[in-house]
């Protein structure tokens, strides 16, 4: 429909309008900073990923072995009941090529979020990362990855001391 | 009103300036634990709906409705969150039941003041953007502007408030769930720092951590689970225009009205007769006057007098913040208006303690959302 229009009607307004303060407008700069308590489940977790290891816990009553770690099961509403050591391999569960960074600049080589199903969680779940180390072209779902640790020395009880997972 | 519905299940965590052992989820969860174990229910099964309340600004996360569930057993159950006060919450969950859509509704509150670094900046977010912000000024001034007026035009003093506080921080010290107990005598509190004239250090309730669940039932469901529902028996809430220019400085029309609303839903003809005891917001100490004033309890400007005279007291004719209230106990950002519905549950059934005040049947909550908002609720619960 807009095809077939010209000109709106109405005042069009250019930057240097706002720029030579033709037009008023007011801004403000947000300063909301946390400090999130990791508490029990999730700061044993950090910690375990500063020492190089993935970490999950498993609920006796439904059997599921899952990570991220929780302090109870959201399905049995109880506690977990272990902690389980995992290995850093996985499975491609999903991924997307990502042609925009998330503060909206342009990328010509993509960047690859995907959800790795962890060897060893049961039923298969898996954490949030990136893939690297791997062309674009090539990564597909189910394709076999694992975790491409940063050194001891920079890690600091964080995600990122995964650098990313690549294939295997 | 048309459809009865009862508190039948409390839980709370203790109230602390810094929890840093636990995440958010894992405070709200022995909130809801407790809750559900009070209530002898089993959230998986038998409750229909979960209502909370949160802002997203205070927890730092956007859409925060999407981490509720886990922690309260609310997965693939019917979720709402309200940034609103508990009360609003309670409303809420109170209307689902009452409407018939459900008979069962957990609802929750928290506090993780301690994990906003910079809350004060945040609370400037609550401020008109083009007219008020550009001020720059730390939002405590509008506390103290509030007190300014109030006490030039009802006649309450600075003694009256420091009365509220040494009250309040005495009460707090036969709670074991309140944050800032203490024996304070009311000179000491008037001596204290000045932070917005005249609004000094002790006026203002220092924040705490904690998570409150409160389970609602119907009344079939009530009865078949315990031998002391708390019967919501009226409910109300108002917001009064924002504006910081053009509101009434030394009145709280919002509680006025929100208590009205209760009143009536309640048909309450006189709060000092019917109502045995109150926990009505104490965010800054003169706002518990001028809450039991707007609510009906005294004459406007009696309030600092009724308290000289000892009738607000846990022995008084109308106890007030017998728990300590948000001076006492921590303010909980909205989570703090449940607390107060808590106090009064606990007190209808006769489980608050060491405060516990004796022969009571009918109690007020009353919750506000804090500076710079006019937004007040209030509930009547009796036994
Ligand atoms: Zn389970």
């Amino acid at each position: 429909m807009t095809v077939k229009i010209d000109k709106f009607p109405g005042v069009y307004l250019h930057e240097s309008d706002f720029e030579q303060g033709r037009v008023l407008y007011n801004t403000w700069d947000p300063q909301a900073q946390y400090a999130w308590d990791a508490g029990i489940a999730i700061g044993r977790y950090l910690s375990e990923l500063k020492q190089g290891h993935l970490v999950g816990v498993r609920c006796n009553q439904c059997r599921r072995t899952v990570v991220p770690p929780r302090a109870f099961c959201e399905w049995c509403f109880r506690p977990m009941d272990d902690w389980v050591n995992l290995p850093d391999t996985g499975t491609v569960n999903t991924f997307s090529l990502c042609y925009v960074t998330w503060d909206m600049q342009y990328l010509t080589e993509p960047q690859i979020p995907a959800v790795i199903d962890i060897d060893g969680t049961r039923p298969s779940v898996g954490i949030m990362h990136l893939l690297g180390d791997v062309d674009p072209k090539k990564v597909h779902i189910g394709m076999r990855v694992q975790a491409v640790w940063k050194p001891e020395e920079e890690r600091t009880g964080s995600i990122l001391d995964i650098r990313h997972f690549k294939p295997v | 009103m048309s459809q009865e519905v009862a508190i039948v299940g409390i839980g709370y965590t203790s109230f602390r300036p810094l929890t840093p052992e636990v995440s958010y989820k894992e405070l709200v969860y022995e909130a809801a634990v407790k809750a559900y174990e009070d209530a002898g229910l089993d959230p998986r099964s038998d409750v229909d709906s979960i209502v909370s309340v949160a802002e997203d600004f205070t927890e730092g996360t956007s859409i925060f409705d999407e981490y509720v569930p886990d922690q309260l057993g609310g997965m693939l159950k019917p979720n709402v969150t309200i940034p609103g006060d508990g009360i609003h919450g309670l409303a809420t969950a109170y209307m689902q039941i009452a409407s018939g859509i459900v008979d069962v509704v957990a609802v929750e509150a928290h506090s993780k003041a301690s994990n906003v670094l910079t809350l004060p900046r945040i609370t400037a977010y609550a401020m008109d953007p083009v007219l008020n912000r550009p001020l720059r000024a730390n939002p405590v001034f509008i506390a103290g502007m509030e007190m300014n007026r109030y006490l030039y035009t009802s006649g309450a003093t600075r003694e009256h408030c420091a009365l509220v506080v040494a009250k309040n921080k005495r009460n707090a010290l036969l709670n074991p769930a309140a944050a800032f107990g203490a024996a304070l005598e009311p000179d000491q509190a008037l001596d204290s720092e000045m932070v917005a004239y005249p609004l000094s250090v002790v006026d203002i309730s220092p924040h705490a951590d904690g998570a409150i669940v409160v389970v609602l039932a119907s009344a079939e469901v009530a009865q078949s689970l315990t031998d002391v529902p708390i019967w919501i028996r009226g409910i109300g809430w108002c917001n009064d225009s924002p504006s910081l220019e053009n509101r009434a400085w030394g009145r709280a029309i919002y509680a006025e009205e929100a208590g009205r609303m209760a009143y009536r839903t309640a048909g309450i003809r006189n709060a000092m007769d019917e109502i045995d005891l109150a926990e009505i917001d104490d965010a800054y100490s003169y706002k518990e006057l001028q809450h039991l004033e707007a609510l009906g309890f005294c004459e406007y400007g009696r309030g600092g007098f009724l308290t000289a005279d000892g009738v607000t007291e846990i022995e008084g004719a109308l106890p007030v913040n017998a728990s300590g209230g948000s001076i006492g106990g921590g303010h909980l950002l909205d989570a703090s208006g449940l607390r107060a519905v808590v106090e009064v549950a606990l007190q209808l059934r006769g489980e608050a303690g060491a405060h516990q005040i004796p022969g009571v049947e009918t109690g007020l909550a009353f919750g506000w959302r804090g500076v710079p908002s006019t937004s007040g609720a209030a509930v009547i619960l009796s036994s």
